[in-house]
């Protein structure tokens, strides 16, 4: 008998889930719509929004990216390259930096990548061209003005590198260089 | 054998090594910095620390440094316990307090031993918070940059540079934390082996300013297996390339050849791929002045083939090879103009002195020796050749093999030979016997046990008085000094009483008494040695050029067309004859003058060559080459390894196409017009030649030593898992817009008919054959150190065979004394003294400038001395000359002027002239020795 | 107005007015999905959207009209054909109101279910032609899917037509004037109107065109017009099914102070609405659960309504 009582069982609460589920969808034809109807009202994009990418500069002005790589190599779909150069007093920077922005899926890796926080994704995405080869960004595209996000952080203060105004022992939490010819224990 | 277990697993172990290298060798992974397979343990890293149990009952065990622990049967130890995982992550964080914070901007990054020792001791967080030591760097010469922040103070930089190497101007200054390792003042580092201190520092404290120029990440690197061609030892060597550019080499593993070394000729001599001046484009003279500037590469073939078949009829073509170039584009040429018309490009000594080595090497009783096996011998006997500057990789071998002494000693008191420190300071001063016969001296003067200068022939003299002494039946030396007769007694004895004593000599002399006399010591030595069975003597030949055997064999048999028989043949037929010349300076080869009158008399030349030169400039039809990294081939070293050398990248030019392909489009060229009808089979046979494998498979058919031709390296259909080998490492990065800029649709990547290797990061890196491996990477070793993963064991083979073919096996053992008076070499007479003011003069080569294209290399010219004429004090003495004096030398039309240095190490009566790029084009090494006026 | 000019207008009426608001329904359910999903759906062609489906014509009779070459090509164009002209066929026989409809077949229900029948092939033919290893799965799917549902489609409306003593549709309507066979026959309103979602193989019956297995199931290689035909096939089924129910257990036209027309229309929307909110709601089944639900939990309760409402009858 037990079977029949979950038969009977099992038929109603089948048929009870759905005409209750039935009913949940029904009762949101007069719930508030969540779509943003762009372009007619622009949605709020949060500062850390992954969108178009730039390369910014440190607090002193000069380009962040050292041209290390790093953001090319962790790109999933290889759209990032560069080339390192350095100037005359050792300090490195892109010769060229180009994104094909008709490859890039926007994830964000080349940012998480960056160990100077020169290349940063923005809350723009209105990036459409008629033109693919116009997707191709170089450096003069991509690099802005300002320390973007992060406006405190200077890779070479804390590098241990000398470059230009910086001498050895000069960076942050760095002592003086070590005098090789002392004697002293 | 030992059996060990690691953490519980059972393994045979060769009992003699130690812990660390045993474990490495079963492709463990074990953390380490200061241990190195060839400069041994120290002991002072502390990172490769394992926990060893007593015995099977014990669980508590004790941390013991495993590269200072001896593998003992049946010992029980662990890798993962927690204790010495955590000992590792302490020892790494203590020794990672002071390094900078700058892997972005160090060239080292990416392929740092350091960083995947860091990974592997899991030590991922930094707690220390004082203040970071900082060092001023130095400047290092144009190769190697200095950042010393970096220094995690392993001291294996001054192991290799002095210890291993024999440098003088590397040192650990200064004392306790501020230990610092450089030089004692800025200036460039003077060893020539100076390059393998980027692949032997575990960080970046030196690093490849060559490739800092235009840095790449090793995973942005193209690479393919590649040999050097800058000297006749044929080092594996890995190049990397991007956009089209060579950025560095680096050292690819060759049990039997370079090892884990290569020196800085072959490092960093590469930039002449990337040079400028290259020639890009195929260009026809109509007129002695009017030049057709890049046609297209088809226009320039059919001209060609007009030309070829044109002067083919009246039976006046000739074609010069390169031994430079590999067989096949050699063999391609000598098969388009038929043999007889296909001369070697060498001058008549160089020539027989090639042909008689080949021969040398074939006889009984001779055994050309590996670089692993010169390392092995314990007494090294030189004749006339300063290994440092003409086969330097083979002179660190043979300060290797002086060692063996000190190895032999360590056994006696059961020292372990890893045990380096302990070895070197138990040998002291005391060495193999290393004796050098030279005519100006050699940078292993220092290590030798005896060191003596003369004159080629009197070098050459002294070697078979050696012989002599050795063997009655050698024929005696007339007139020798009672001095030299004790000398040779000497050498003799010290030979006999060696086990594997081994004799180098080679071609620098350019004179072949002194060839002879080395075949004549080792001959005498096998019969001196021989009892009932006959031991094949160690015998090993320096050449002149990468190919040099290569070209040798192909001219067997057909051994009297060189240079000056070509020569002889155009003046003979004055505006008849046509000149086909494979990428060979020939200013370089006789002397000036008559080479202009040959190339005067030329119907029509055409030249193949790369980089422009005095031969390009008399060219009547120029085609572009390819470097030996653009292009495949393959090349015989000087122990007669046929070993092949793989296109590292392709190039975009259409105008540049492999060698050897263009000699066969030559040939398509010529047979299409008409129907082929009474042109030579192998013509036609050239011509059908679509890929390598057909010219390979037509080279075997010619049998001989080129019977087994396609061994050398699996063919281009070779496959693993149905896919080629990838040429790119598995991250290599940017495809998508490397060349966005120029078309942002990607192009195809460029196919590879001609090897297995494919230009694609696609396919799996795993047991490739030796001949194949582009480069060394195994997943958490990033650096070269991933070496240990492809080795059967440390320091053995690689688990893929070593590349290459041997084609001289050394004959099966024979009755030497069977041998009669012609098999011996008659020797020469002494060489006479200086007079009126005429002196021998003598080439000296060069390391850093002594080869045509490496010295093209800034980086190289920048480290070469200034060319000077060395002369011995007294010599100088006698005909009149002082110190810095510019001094002009007379020989024949040429008319050399160079400063003078004196020199005590010249032998006296002679004038060394360097054998640099610049002083041969003026006066060909090839001209010397020779009696010449200086003033 | 002669009786010539009244079918005529009556044929090319319904055959426009079936067509136009099956084409209408493409939209009406994506707004509808839309606003059950909280979200606008199609707003932007014309006002509320409504020129949408003009766009979505056009769009398909642009596109290029392609016939994959390993494809059957007669079989291949014949398929979506079968597929409009079967359904648009069973529209014939519905009584909309007195005097609107196309014919009046005293075997109309028969007429019916025969015409349901024949759109199986449809599918079958268009899965064959297709030469396509999804479109194939789809077909078979399909064909048993249809084949299954269809007993107990026409064993349901036994108890109805016993009730009306008749097979002509507009005889079961006016049976009807008294009490909506709803009442009395509602297990077999429930059985027809799940077979009759299965039919039109709409979700949660849609396993022939699963997306998310097979593609887009049977019509996988269609595009353009062809691909259209079968897609507003599709919803004239569902306005088929839904006038089918209205006129055997809702009344029909029957309603009080509204024009007969406006009934039926009022009442067929309801339902068509009702199938979307299905669609916007359930899941689909495993395929084992769909056999299993139609021969083993259908067929058993319509031979239990056809025996009962014997019974009822002769007693």
């Amino acid at each position: 008998m037990s079977q029949i009582g979950r038969a009977v069982y099992l038929t109603w609460d089948y048929t009870w889930s759905t005409l209750r589920t039935l009913w949940d969808v029904a009762s949101h034809t007069f719930a508030k719509r969540d779509t943003v109807e762009y372009p007619d009202e622009m949605p709020y994009l949060a500062p850390r929004h992954r969108g178009r990418i730039v390369l910014t500069r440190d607090p002193e002005g000069n380009e962040r990216c050292v041209a290390c790589n790093l953001c090319a190599v962790a790109c999933p779909t290889d759209c990032i390259s560069l080339q390192k150069t350095e100037d005359e007093t050792g300090r490195w920077y892109p010769e060229y930096f180009r994104i094909n922005f008709s490859r890039c899926v926007y994830c964000g890796l080349c940012e998480e990548a960056c160990p100077t926080y020169a290349i940063q994704l923005t809350p723009d995405f209105e990036m459409a061209e008629y033109n693919r080869q116009n997707m191709v960004y170089e450096k003069e595209h991509l690099l802005i003005s300002g320390p973007g996000k992060y406006p405190d952080y200077s890779f070479y203060q804390v590098s241990g590198k000398a470059v230009s105004g910086r001498a050895k022992g000069e960076g942050l939490n760095e002592a003086k260089p070590v005098n090789v010819k002392s004697l002293l224990p | 054998m030992a059996t060990i277990e690691v953490d519980g697993t059972s393994y045979e172990v060769d009992g003699d090594r130690n812990l660390l290298d045993a474990c490495l060798g079963l492709g463990l992974d074990l953390p380490y910095f200061c241990w190195h397979p060839t400069l041994g343990s120290v002991g002072s890293c502390r990172q490769c620390a394992v926990r060893v149990y007593a015995n099977a009952e014990d669980t508590r065990g004790r941390l013991v440094m495993s590269c200072m622990t001896p593998v003992t049967d049946g010992q029980r130890l662990s890798i993962r316990d927690p204790e010495s995982q955590a000992f590792r992550d302490k020892s790494i964080e203590v020794t990672m307090a002071n390094h900078p914070h700058d892997c972005p901007v160090c060239e080292e990054g990416g392929e740092c031993h350091l960083q995947d020792m860091t990974i592997m001791s899991r030590h991922t967080e930094r707690r220390y918070r004082g203040l970071k030591k900082t060092y001023t760097n130095q400047y290092l010469g144009p190769c190697i940059s200095h950042e010393m922040n970096r220094c995690i103070a392993c001291y294996r930089c001054v192991r290799f540079y002095n210890d291993y190497a024999g440098g003088k101007d590397l040192a650990v200054l200064a004392s306790k934390e501020n230990v610092y390792f450089g030089r004692h003042e800025d200036g460039c580092l003077e060893s020539g082996f100076s390059g393998n201190l980027v692949e032997v520092c575990p960080t970046g404290v030196f690093t490849d300013k060559t490739l800092s120029r235009s840095y790449n990440r090793k995973w942005d690197l193209q690479s393919a297996p590649s040999i050097c061609s800058s000297c006749s030892l044929g080092c594996n060597i890995s190049p990397g390339e991007r956009q089209g550019r060579i950025k560095r080499i680096v050292n690819r593993y060759h049990h039997d050849i370079n090892g884990y070394f290569i020196c800085d000729r072959g490092r960093f001599g590469y930039d002449y791929t990337n040079a400028d001046q290259r020639i890009q484009h195929c260009s026809i003279r109509q007129s002695a002045d009017v030049t057709e500037e890049a046609p297209d590469y088809r226009d320039a073939i059919n001209a060609i083939a007009v030309e070829l078949a044109g002067a083919a009829t009246g039976g006046n073509l000739i074609a010069i090879g390169s031994d430079r170039l590999s067989v096949e584009a050699n063999f391609a040429l000598q098969t388009l103009v038929d043999e007889d018309n296909f001369y070697s490009g060498m001058d008549p000594v160089q020539h027989q002195l090639l042909q008689s080595v080949l021969g040398i090497y074939r006889r009984p009783g001779i055994h050309a020796p590996t670089l692993r096996e010169i390392e092995s011998a314990d007494a090294v006997l030189i004749l006339g050749e300063d290994l440092v500057n003409s086969a330097p990789r083979m002179a660190l071998s043979v300060r290797q093999a002086t060692r063996n002494l000190s190895f032999e000693l360590a056994r006696k008191s059961q020292i372990p030979l890893w045990q380096d420190t302990s070895v070197r300071n138990l040998a002291q001063d005391r060495r193999s016997p290393l004796m050098i016969l030279s005519v100006a001296g050699t940078d292993l003067d220092a290590i030798a046990s005896l060191r003596l200068s003369a004159a080629a022939d009197d070098i050459a003299r002294l070697g078979f008085a050696v012989a002599r002494c050795l063997s009655d039946r050698a024929p005696a030396v007339p007139n020798l000094s009672p001095d030299l007769e004790s000398t040779a007694a000497g050498i003799a004895d010290c030979l006999l009483r060696a086990k594997n004593p081994v004799i180098i000599s080679g071609t620098s002399c350019n004179t072949p008494s002194v060839v002879e006399s080395a075949a004549q010591v080792a001959m005498a030595l096998s019969l001196a040695k021989s009892n009932g069975q006959i031991r094949p003597s160690w015998l090993s030949y320096v050449l002149p050029a990468a190919n040099s055997l290569g070209l040798a064999m192909l001219q067997e048999g057909n051994d009297d067309n060189h240079l000056e028989r070509a020569m002889q043949r155009v003046l003979a037929n004055p505006g008849q004859c046509t000149a086909l010349i494979l990428q060979n300076d020939l200013y370089a080869r006789a002397e000036p003058s008559r080479v202009d009158a040959f190339f005067g008399n030329l119907k029509s030349c055409i030249v193949l060559d790369q980089q422009p030169n005095r031969t390009t400039d008399r060219a009547n039809i120029l085609v572009p080459t390819q470097t030996d990294f653009e292009t495949e081939g393959t090349l015989v070293n000087n122990e007669g390894r046929a070993q092949r050398y793989f296109e590292v990248f392709a190039t975009d030019n259409p105008s540049l196409r492999d060698n050897w392909k263009t000699i066969a489009n030559m040939a398509k060229a010529w047979v299409n017009p008409g129907t082929g009808q009474g042109l030579p089979e192998s013509l036609l046979a050239l011509a059908r030649c679509e890929n390598f494998d057909d010219l390979i498979a037509l080279l075997k058919n010619r049998g001989g030593l080129f019977g087994h031709w396609d061994r050398a390296a699996p063919n281009a259909a070779f496959r693993i898992a149905g896919l080629k080998i990838p040429r790119m490492p598995h991250r290599y990065s940017g495809r998508t817009s490397l060349r966005a800029n120029i078309r942002v649709a990607e192009a195809k990547q460029p196919e590879d008919r001609d090897s297995p290797l494919g230009f694609t990061m696609e396919g799996a890196p795993i047991n490739i054959p030796g001949a194949l491996t582009p480069g060394f990477w195994s997943p958490g070793w990033n650096s070269g150190e991933s070496l240990n993963k492809f080795q059967d064991e440390i320091n053995g083979h690689l688990k893929g065979g070593d590349p290459g073919l041997r084609l001289l096996q050394s004959p099966a053992a024979t009755d030497m004394s069977a041998a009669t008076s012609s098999d011996w070499f008659s020797v020469p007479a002494a060489t006479p003294t200086a007079a009126n003011g005429r002196l021998l003069a003598v080439s000296l080569p060069r390391l850093f400038d002594g080869e045509v294209l490496s010295a093209l290399s800034p980086a190289l010219a920048q480290r070469a001395e200034l060319p000077q004429l060395e002369i011995h004090p007294e010599t100088a003495a006698a005909v009149g000359l002082v110190e810095g004096h510019i001094a002009t030398i007379r020989l024949e039309s040429c008319q050399l002027k160079l400063p003078l240095r004196f020199n005590p190490r010249v032998a006296s009566g002679l004038v060394a002239v360097p054998a640099d790029v610049k002083t041969a084009g003026i006066l060909p090494p090839v001209l010397l020795p020779a009696a010449v006026t200086i003033e | 107005m002669s009786s010539i000019t009244a079918n005529i207008l009556n044929v090319v009426g319904i055959l426009v007015f079936v067509v136009a608001s099956a084409a209408m329904l493409t939209w009406v359910e994506r707004r509808m999905l839309g606003i059950w999903q909280e979200r606008y759906g199609p707003n932007r062609v014309g006002p509320f959207g409504i020129l949408q489906v003009a766009a979505d014509m056009i769009k398909l009779l642009m596109k290029e009209d392609w016939v994959p070459p390993f494809a059957d090509r007669f079989v291949f164009v014949v398929a979506p054909t079968i597929a409009m002209f079967v359904v648009v066929a069973a529209y014939a026989v519905i009584p909309m109101a007195p005097g609107i409809g196309v014919i009046d077949l005293n075997i109309g229900l028969l007429f019916f279910l025969a015409m349901t029948s024949l759109s199986a092939y449809s599918v079958m033919f268009g899965a064959y032609a297709s030469d396509n290893k999804y479109a194939l799965l789809g077909g078979l799917r399909a064909a048993a899917q249809m084949l299954s549902y269809e007993v107990f489609l026409g064993l349901s409306l036994m108890g109805v037509v016993m009730l009306a003593g008749t097979f002509n549709l507009r005889e079961i309507v006016l049976a009807q004037q008294e009490q909506w066979f709803v009442i009395p026959q509602f297990l077999a309103m429930l059985l027809f109107f799940i077979a009759g979602i299965a039919e039109s193989h709409r979700t949660p019956f849609d396993l022939p065109e699963a997306e998310h297995e097979l593609t887009a199931g049977f019509h996988t290689e269609y595009s353009g017009m062809k691909f259209g035909m079968f897609f507003i096939g599709e919803y004239v089924s569902v306005l088929l099914t839904a006038s089918m129910m209205v006129v055997l257990f809702f009344g029909g036209w029957l309603g009080p102070v509204l024009p007969p027309l406006v009934w039926f229309l009022l009442k067929t929307s309801i339902l068509v609405l009702l199938m979307i909110l299905i669609r916007g709601a359930l899941p689909r089944p495993r395929y084992d659960q769909l056999m299993a639900f139609g021969w083993k939990v259908m067929l058993p309760l319509a031979m239990i309504n056809l025996v009962v409402t014997g019974v009822l009858v002769l007693v």
